[in-house]
Formats: structure tokens, C-alpha cells, sequence
């Protein structure tokens, strides 16, 4: 088993032409962890990790792991395992003779080389595929076959960009899981690139959500979705409404109700609140000013659609999906906060 | 709706409709390829001799054994070996150059556009540049004449051991350029940083990952330059003008009038000797080539 080992990049910038691919970007991984870069397309995730990989050359900053300064070592020496998006199984090898590949490189025997590599095959639940080439292999089973390949050098750092993209939806759920649980038996230390935020949000210990080659936040996914940094953040994990109010400092007064704010919010003037679509309730009222828009069924919940007034955004409420009956369009209702507290920023 | 059986039949293949357009192709391999192949074969067994005229014989086949047959195959797979082997290095170094350039950059268009002319550019225009530099009369034979640096008077260029082989690969190396640049363009960044990442220095990845992927396609195309030497006229036709060194030459010897009685047929069993050569080299060519497609294929 590996023991993980912290992960320091520093203050990291990298320009292409013009374009700040990333732009003083600090990052801490502690031993063990998975953290799951997450942003929207262009905004650095994949240059990051490169960066790390040591693929790519920051302009300027630091590499560090496990201590160490690797910012100027060449990533052959690196000890580092990668999984790519697709098609970066060797084609003209079998599946164990891709994961034996790196272990060929340090100069193991072939019966240590086997041992590994059918250790790790298992791993990743392909022991019935040991002879297979790429070609005759699913995309999912390459993407175990390049984790199997990754790990079996017992790498430092494990670092994957977007692995799941390629795959449809149901495979893509089933090996991120996957991900986790060997992840987790291994220990290794890992970075885990994806635009996708449900996954970010299954995966990681922690996320780090990035804008513009910069980190905006780095937390816990529950911390994230629930205490966001600012509304960017608040957009991008998760549903959001968007509802004016004004703001008192800790309290901001929105759709006719009080809601404590979170820290970081803009203390007074009129104000945006962001509010969760489970944050606000619905109430059938003939006198209500606000209408109801459409509603509908999503399985597990409903959705109702409301317009608070004129000339305000719509906003979604989150509702039990047997009460989605129970409004039609062009209902009069009341739209409340439940409370919780919500992140005010300045109108702009 | 009348046809819906046949349609089932097909379905899962190909639209009726476009077998439709395949027919002038079937037309063009029938008149041009199949029917000429059918007049080699039958007359490479027919005797036209004085004795037994017009049965089957393996007179014609017999033949094949006389000098100067044998001498004109060995020169052909000799001519073709040589330029296949040079040309196929040359132009695969050449394609890994041109690959390296920015994909729609100037020097790659102006490349891959000029190869695409030059590979097409055999036969009697090539010979002529050739004659006209280099040949008895030529423009630097005369230039060296003149200052005394050679005096053999460019005689080397009829020779088809010397300067056919370098005529020849004018046109091989482009065409392997053009063949081979695509093989070299399906080696994914991938595989190299994935070999990168595992330990392995840039001469480890060419040594395990991109000659054992690109050794397909090399050799596929080293073939395909093979037969394209091994079946060229033209060129040697107009550059060669002293006897028949090469098998093509040969057969175009026995087509003409000076030609022995009886001997016509022997030129078709010549001709079925190619034909089994290329088809030989074809179908190694051909096994090869599905694998090297299967690896890169994008
Ligand atoms: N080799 C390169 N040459 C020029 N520009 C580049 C290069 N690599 C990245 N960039 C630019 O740097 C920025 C960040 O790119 P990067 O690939 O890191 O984004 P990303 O977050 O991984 O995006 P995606 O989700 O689309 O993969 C982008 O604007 C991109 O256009
Ligand atoms: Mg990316």
C-alpha cells in the first residue's frame, strides 16, 4: 500500500500567447487526499495538472511534493501516474503488457512484473481481459486498463484529466465510483480535473473550484455547495436563484422575509441573494403575488417554476414530488425563504 | 414497396442505391483489369511457335529461363528493392520533419502539394529533366566537362544500376512521404506523455511505442514503393535505350516488331511472372495494412 504525500503547487502562472492559462494558482493536497479540480471550460484544470505532471513548464511558481521541489525535474522522473481522457492505451500492446510497461522501466523481473500487473488488472476488475488490445476493449474497460497502467508504478501522485468524459453516462457513474474505492484502498495522493460538478461533488475530499487560472475556492463538497465563496462559485456548484433584496450587515431582507448571510457577503445596499432551490418553500395563496410558472416531476422531486412580480427573474423551488400536483399555471402563490443562510452580493 | 425483401436482405450493408454507383467502377476494373489479366494468363500458356501453334503449352513458361529474362527480373527486383529501402527511409524522415510543422502552415501545404506532384511526375517528363542535367548532352555534364571534373560524359545516367535508381527516387521518396505522413500523424501526444509519466525518456518511447506502431505502416508502404518501381515504364523507356535490363523493358521489347516468331506469348508469360510478384507483395501488403490501420486508427 502507498502512503500519500502532500502536494504543494505554488503561486503557478502560464501564459499561451496572450491567454493567462493560469494565473497564480496555489493549491495544497494533503497526504492521501483526492481533490477534484472543477471549472468551466479554458479556466486552467488542464494546464494545472500538467503543470504537475510536469508536462507543461510554469512560467513561473513552484512544484512540490512530498516535500520536495520539482519544478525544474523532467517528468520521466517525476513518479507520477496519468490517465488522460482517451486513447492513451499503447495500441500495439495488450492490456497487461501496458500496465507491465512502467514497471519494465524500473527494471523488475518479468514474474514481479506479472504478479503486479494481474494484482492491478484485478483491481480494476479486468482479469478476464489480461490479452486484450485496445481496440478490443470498451472505452470504459481502456480507462481501467490506463488506471491499472497509472497505478501499478505505485506513483506519487495520481492525476486524471476529465477520465470519464468519454464514457456514457452510466459507465461514467460506475467507474467514478470506482475511482473512489480504489483510490481510497491505495491512499495515494490525487488530482481529479472534470467540468462535471456532480462528479467533482461524488468524488473528491475536497474541490477547487477554478475561474480564469485562478482558485476560488478549495472545500469540502458540502462546504462548497452550502457556505460558497462568492456567486460565481454559488452558479457554478449546484442551482441557484437569484432574488434582489437588502442587505443589514449579517441579515439581508429578501422576498418579503429575513435570511442570515454568509461571510463574504455585501454588508448593506440593495443586493442579489442567492438562494437554493430547496431553500425556499411554496404555498398555494389566492392573495399572493407571485405565479406559477410551469411545474414538474423529476423522479425523486419536483420542480415548480414561479414568477415572484413583475419585472423579477423567475425563480425554481425545490418540492416533494407528490406535491407537484398541487400546482398548475397560473396559480397565485407566496414564495419563502426557509431561512438558511445565503450569500448576498452587490447589484452590478 | 415491391422491393422491401431485397431491401431486407441488404439491410445492415448498403443502400441500394449506391451499389448503382459502384457499377462504372466494376466496368472500369472489368475492361482494364480483369480482361487484359484473363488475355496474360491464357496466353502465357498458349504455344505460338512453329510446332504448336495456338495449343497449351508450358513452352512460353520455359522461356522464362533463358539469361536474359532471368538477368532482366533480378535487375527489376534489385532496381526496386533499392529505391523501395532508400526511398521509404528518406521519405519517412522527410514525413516526421513535416509532421513536426504547424498542421496548415505554409511549408506543410507547400510540402505535401509539391510531393503530390512529384510522386505522379515519372515517366518520359522526368526522364527528360534528367537527360537535359545530367545526360551525355546535359547542362551539367557539359558544365563538368567543360572545367574537367568529369569527363565521363554523364554515360552513368543510362546505367540502371546508377542513374535509373536516382531517377527513380524522385518519385519514390514523395510518394512515401505522401503514403507514410498520414501514419506518422495518428501517433496520439498521448502516448508519449503516457509513457513520459511511466519513466520512459523520449528515445525509450521512440524504441517501444512509436517504431513498433509506425513498423506496420512502414512496411506497408515500403512495399507499396516496392511494386511502384517494380511495374514503372515509362521512365525507363525513354532513359534506357541500349537492350532490355528490366522486366518491363523486356516485355515491351517482345511487343515490338522486332520481335522473334514465336516468341509474342513469351512476353505474356513475362507479364504473368509481375503479376504474380506484385500480386505476392499486394497481399503481404494488404495483411499489413489492416493491422497498422487498426492501431491508428483515430
Ligand atoms: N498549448 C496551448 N497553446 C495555446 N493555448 C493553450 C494551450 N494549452 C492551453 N491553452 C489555453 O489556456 C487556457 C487554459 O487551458 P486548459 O486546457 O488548461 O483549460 P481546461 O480548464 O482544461 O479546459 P477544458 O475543460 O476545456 O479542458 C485556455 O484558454 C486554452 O486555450
Ligand atoms: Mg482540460
Amino acid at each position: 500500500m502507498t502512503r500519500g504525500v502532500a502536494v504543494q503547487l505554488t503561486d503557478l502562472r502560464r501564459t499561451y500567447s496572450g491567454v493567462n492559462a493560469l494565473d497564480g494558482l496555489t493549491l495544497h493536497l494533503e497526504p492521501g487526499e483526492l481533490v477534484a479540480l472543477l471549472g468551466p471550460s479554458g479556466c486552467g484544470k488542464t494546464t494545472a495538472l500538467r503543470c504537475l505532471a510536469g508536462l507543461e513548464d510554469p512560467d513561473s511558481g513552484r512544484v512540490e511534493v512530498g516535500g520536495k521541489d520539482l519544478t525544474k525535474v523532467s517528468t520521466n522522473k517525476r513518479d507520477m501516474g496519468m490517465v488522460f481522457q482517451a486513447y492513451s492505451l499503447f495500441p500495439h500492446l495488450t492490456a497487461r503488457q501496458n500496465v507491465e510497461f512502467g514497471l519494465q522501466l524500473r527494471k523488475q523481473g518479468s514474474e514481479q512484473r506479472r504478479r503486479r500487473s494481474a494484482e492491478m488488472l484485478e483491481l480494476v476488475g479486468l482479469s478476464a481481459h489480461v490479452d486484450k488490445y485496445a481496440h478490443q476493449m470498451s472505452g470504459g474497460q481502456q480507462q481501467r486498463v490506463a488506471l491499472a497502467r497509472a497505478l501499478a508504478i505505485e506513483p506519487q501522485v495520481l492525476l486524471l484529466d476529465e477520465p470519464l468524459s468519454a464514457l456514457d453516462a452510466k459507465v461514467r457513474t460506475q467507474l467514478r465510483d470506482e475511482i473512489r474505492r480504489i483510490q481510497l484502498e491505495v491512499g495515494t495522493t490525487t488530482l481529479f480535473v472534470t467540468h462535471d460538478q456532480e462528479e467533482a461533488l461524488a468524488i473528491a475530499d475536497r474541490v477547487g473550484v477554478m475561474r480564469s487560472g485562478k482558485l476560488l475556492q478549495l472545500a469540502a463538497p458540502q462546504e462548497l455547495y452550502s457556505r460558497p465563496a462568492d456567486d460565481f462559485v454559488a452558479d457554478f456548484v449546484g442551482l441557484t436563484n437569484r432574488v434582489v433584496g437588502t442587505s443589514r450587515g449579517t441579515t439581508a431582507e429578501a422576498l418579503g422575509a429575513s435570511l442570515p448571510l454568509l461571510p463574504g457577503s455585501a454588508t448593506e445596499g440593495t443586493v442579489t441573494v442567492l438562494i437554493r432551490p430547496e431553500h425556499l418553500t411554496v404555498t398555494q395563496d389566492a392573495q399572493g403575488s407571485a405565479v406559477v410558472i410551469s411545474s414538474s416531476f423529476l423522479g425523486a422531486q419536483g420542480r415548480v417554476v414561479v414568477s415572484p412580480g413583475e419585472d423579477l427573474q423567475q425563480v425554481l423551488v425545490q418540492v416533494p414530488s407528490a406535491a407537484v400536483a398541487d400546482f398548475a399555471p397560473g396559480d397565485r402563490v407566496t414564495l419563502r425563504p426557509v431561512g438558511a443562510p445565503a450569500l448576498a452580493v452587490a447589484r452590478g | 414497396m415491391a422491393d422491401t425483401a431485397r431491401r431486407g436482405a441488404l439491410a445492415g450493408r448498403r443502400p441500394s442505391g449506391a451499389l448503382l454507383g459502384v457499377v462504372p467502377f466494376f466496368v472500369y476494373v472489368t475492361v482494364f483489369l480483369i480482361v487484359p489479366t484473363l488475355v496474360v494468363v491464357v496466353g502465357a500458356f498458349i504455344a505460338t511457335g512453329p510446332g504448336g501453334q495456338g495449343a497449351l503449352s508450358l513452352a512460353n513458361i520455359r522461356a522464362l529461363a533463358q539469361p536474359a529474362v532471368t538477368s532482366a527480373l533480378w535487375h527489376s527486383l534489385i532496381l526496386s528493392a533499392v529505391t523501395a529501402v532508400a526511398g521509404a527511409v528518406i521519405g519517412a524522415l522527410l514525413a516526421y520533419a513535416v509532421s513536426t510543422a504547424k498542421p496548415d502552415g505554409v511549408l506543410r501545404r507547400f510540402t505535401t502539394s509539391l510531393c503530390g506532384v512529384l510522386a505522379q511526375f515519372g515517366g518520359v517528363a522526368l526522364a527528360f529533366a534528367f537527360l537535359a542535367t545530367f545526360g551525355a548532352t546535359g547542362y551539367l555534364t557539359n558544365v563538368l566537362a567543360s572545367t574537367g571534373l568529369d569527363d565521363t560524359g554523364g554515360l552513368w545516367l543510362y546505367e540502371w544500376n546508377k542513374g535509373l535508381m536516382l531517377v527513380y527516387l524522385y518519385f519514390q521518396i514523395p510518394l512515401m512521404l505522401i503514403v507514410f505522413l498520414p501514419a506518422v500523424e495518428g501517433l496520439r501526444p498521448q502516448w508519449r506523455e503516457a509513457a513520459e509519466t511511466l519513466g520512459g525518456s523520449t528515445w525509450l518511447y521512440w524504441r517501444k511505442v512509436a517504431a513498433p506502431i509506425l513498423f506496420p505502416s512502414f512496411v506497408g508502404a515500403l512495399l507499396l514503393l516496392f511494386t511502384n518501381a517494380f511495374s514503372a515504364y515509362a521512365t525507363a523507356a525513354a532513359l534506357v535505350s541500349q537492350g532490355s535490363p528490366l522486366l518491363p523493358l523486356a516485355i515491351g521489347g517482345t511487343l515490338n516488331s522486332e520481335v522473334i516468331l514465336g516468341q509474342e506469348n513469351v512476353g505474356k508469360a513475362m507479364a504473368l511472372l509481375m503479376v504474380v510478384v506484385v500480386a505476392a507483395v499486394m497481399t503481404l501488403y494488404a495483411a499489413i495494412d489492416r493491422r497498422a490501420s487498426r492501431w491508428l486508427a483515430r
